[in-house]
C-alpha cells in the first residue's frame, strides 16, 4: 500500500489547484483576522468563510481526481495489488494532502492570532470537514461511472448539506412547532457533518446569542464539554462511514 | 492451471457470459475468437479479477481466485485499448509496474529493447499514437516473464514489423511451455501460433478443441473456413 500512496501522493503534489487553495485559505484567514480587531469574532467570521469553502473544495476536488485516475486504477487492478488498498491509497493521499493544504493555508494564521483551545478546535473541525468531505465524494464517484454524472452529485451533495438541509430543518421547526420536537431536531441536526461542526465551534466559543437553535440544544442537553464531545464522534464516523461504504463497492466493482 | 466452474455475468439486464466452463493447463496457445460482443473480453477480465463473477467460480493452480489477488504474480495481461495516466512518461509507467511488483527477480525487457521504446522512455503517455500504446502494453505484459499470458487483440494497431516482433516473442514463450490466450480478430495471424481454438457467441462457447481435431474434422487449413465450417 505504501508503494502505491507513495505515486499518489507525488502526483498530488504536482496538482497546481491544491497550492491555489492553499494561498486562497492563506489570503482569506489573513485579512479576516487583520480586519477583526476582536480575534474571537475573527474565529467566527472564519468559520462561517470555512463551513462553505472546505467542503466544497473538498468534495470536488476529490471526485474529479479519483475520475482522472481511472486509468492508473484500471491499470493496478490488473496486477497483483490489492483492491482495498488501491482505494485506501487514494484516500490516503488526497484527504491528507486536502488536511495539509487547509493546516498550512488557514491554520497557521489561526493559531498565531488565537493561540488557545478556540483556535485548535476550529483548525480540527477544518481537518475533519475534509475528510468527511473527501470521504462522501470518493462514496458519489464510486457509485458514477459517468464523470459528469460524478461531478453533478458531488456538488448537490454539497449544496444539500451547506444549504438545502438548513432550509428542511427551519421547514420542519415552523411546522411542527406546536410539538416538543427538541429531541429530533437534535438527532436530524447529527444528520448534517456542517452543522456538526459549527456547533462544535460555537460551544466551544460560547456565544450563546450565535448558537442556533440546534447549538442551543446542545448545549442545554449536553451541557459544553459533552456536546463536543459527542459532536467529535458523530464527525468520526461522518468520516468512517461514507469512505467504507465506498471501500465495499469498489471491491466489487466491474473495471 | 485455469479451471472456470459454470461462471454467469451480466451487466444490468445484458447477460454476457452464461454457465460458462472450461479449463486451460500449460503448454496451450488458446485462440478466443467470437464475433464482437460475444464475452472474450468479459473472460479475460474476470480471470483477472477485474470484473468479479458471482454465479461460479474460478480457480487458478486450484486455489479460488475471490479475495485472492497474489495470482496476478503469474499473469502478464495486455488490454484491448490500454490506459495509462496521461501525465506519466512510458519510463515511469514501466518503473511504477515494476515498483508495484516489487520482488521480480526475473525481467524480461526483450521487448522494450525489440520495439526501442527506451528512445522513447521520455515520451509523455498522453502524446503517444495507437499503436506506441499498444507496446507499451505488450512490453509490461511480458516484463515479469510470466507463467500465464494473456493477450487481447494484441497486434491490433501494430504497424508490420512490429507485430512480427511480438509474434516471434510469442513463439518463444510459447516454447518455454507456458499458457498464452490469445484473442483476436485476425485470424490468419492466429494460424501458426495457436493449439486449441475457443469460440464464444452470445455469453456461450460454441466451440472448444485443438487445432489439429478442428484441421482433420473438417479438412480445410484455413482457420476462418475451419470455424464456419464446424459451426454448421
Amino acid at each position: 500500500m505504501m508503494r502505491i500512496t507513495k505515486y499518489v501522493l507525488a502526483d498530488i503534489l504536482k496538482n497546481k489547484t491544491l497550492i491555489v487553495y492553499t494561498v486562497l485559505l492563506f489570503l482569506l484567514s489573513f485579512s479576516v483576522f487583520s480586519l477583526e480587531d476582536n480575534p474571537t469574532k475573527g474565529v467566527l467570521s472564519i468559520l462561517n468563510l470555512l463551513l462553505i469553502i472546505v467542503p466544497l473544495i473538498s468534495s470536488i476536488f476529490t471526485t474529479i481526481y479519483i475520475y482522472n485516475s481511472s486509468e492508473f486504477i484500471e491499470l493496478l487492478v490488473s496486477q497483483p495489488v490489492k483492491r482495498s488498498s488501491i482505494w485506501l491509497s487514494l484516500y490516503f493521499g488526497l484527504a491528507s494532502s486536502l488536511s495539509l493544504a487547509f493546516i498550512f493555508g488557514a491554520g497557521i494564521v489561526t493559531l498565531i492570532y488565537q493561540p488557545d483551545l478556540t483556535g485548535f478546535f476550529l483548525i480540527l473541525s477544518g481537518v475533519l470537514l475534509s475528510l468527511i468531505f473527501c470521504s462522501i465524494a470518493m462514496l458519489t464517484s464510486v457509485y458514477n461511472r459517468d464523470k459528469a454524472k460524478g461531478i453533478g452529485a458531488s456538488i448537490l451533495t454539497w449544496l444539500y448539506f451547506s444549504l438545502l438541509f438548513d432550509g428542511i430543518l427551519v421547514f420542519l421547526l415552523f411546522q411542527f412547532s406546536e410539538y416538543p420536537i427538541e429531541k429530533a431536531m437534535m438527532t436530524l441536526s447529527m444528520l448534517n457533518p456542517i452543522d456538526l461542526a459549527r456547533i462544535l465551534i460555537l460551544l466551544k466559543l460560547d456565544v450563546s446569542a450565535l448558537m442556533g437553535y440546534t447549538g442551543a440544544l446542545f448545549r442545554s442537553f449536553f451541557g459544553n464539554s459533552f456536546g463536543q464531545t459527542i459532536s467529535f464522534l458523530v464527525l468520526a464516523i461522518w468520516f468512517l462511514l461514507p469512505f467504507l461504504i465506498s471501500l465495499r463497492k469498489f471491491k466489487h466493482k466491474d473495471l | 492451471m485455469i479451471r472456470i466452474e459454470n461462471i454467469s455475468k451480466s451487466f444490468g439486464k445484458q447477460e454476457v457470459l452464461k454457465n460458462i466452463s472450461v479449463k486451460m493447463s500449460s503448454n496451450e496457445c488458446i485462440a478466443l475468437i467470437g464475433p464482437n460482443g460475444s464475452g472474450k473480453t468479459t473472460l479475460i477480465k474476470s480471470i483477472l479479477g477485474m470484473v468479479p463473477v458471482v454465479k461460479g467460480r474460478i480457480l487458478i493452480d486450484n486455489k479460488s481466485i475471490e479475495g485472492n489477488y497474489h495470482y496476478r504474480e503469474m499473469i502478464g495481461y495486455m488490454p484491448q485499448i490500454g490506459r495509462y495516466p496521461e501525465n506519466m512518461n512510458i519510463g515511469q509507467v514501466i518503473r511504477l509496474m515494476k515498483d508495484i511488483r516489487g520482488n521480480h527477480t526475473s525481467i524480461d525487457e526483450s521487448l522494450i529493447d525489440g520495439f526501442h521504446l527506451r528512445e522513447m522512455f521520455e515520451k509523455k503517455m498522453s502524446t503517444l499514437s495507437g499503436g506506441t500504446r499498444q507496446k507499451v502494453s505488450a512490453c509490461i505484459a511480458f516484463l515479469f516473464n510470466p507463467y500465464v499470458l494473456i493477450l487481447d487483440e494484441p497486434t491490433a494497431g501494430l504497424d508490420p514489423l512490429s507485430s512480427e516482433i511480438l509474434k516471434n516473442k510469442i513463439l518463444s514463450e510459447k516454447a518455454k511451455g507456458k499458457l498464452i490466450i490469445i484473442t483476436s480478430h485476425v485470424l490468419s495471424e492466429l494460424e501458426d501460433l495457436i493449439t486449441r481454438v475457443i469460440y464464444m457467441q452470445e455469453g456461450n462457447i460454441r466451440i472448444d478443441a485443438s487445432l489439429s481435431d478442428l484441421l482433420q474434422q473438417t479438412g480445410e487449413n484455413k482457420l476462418g473456413k475451419i470455424i464456419s465450417k464446424a459451426l454448421n
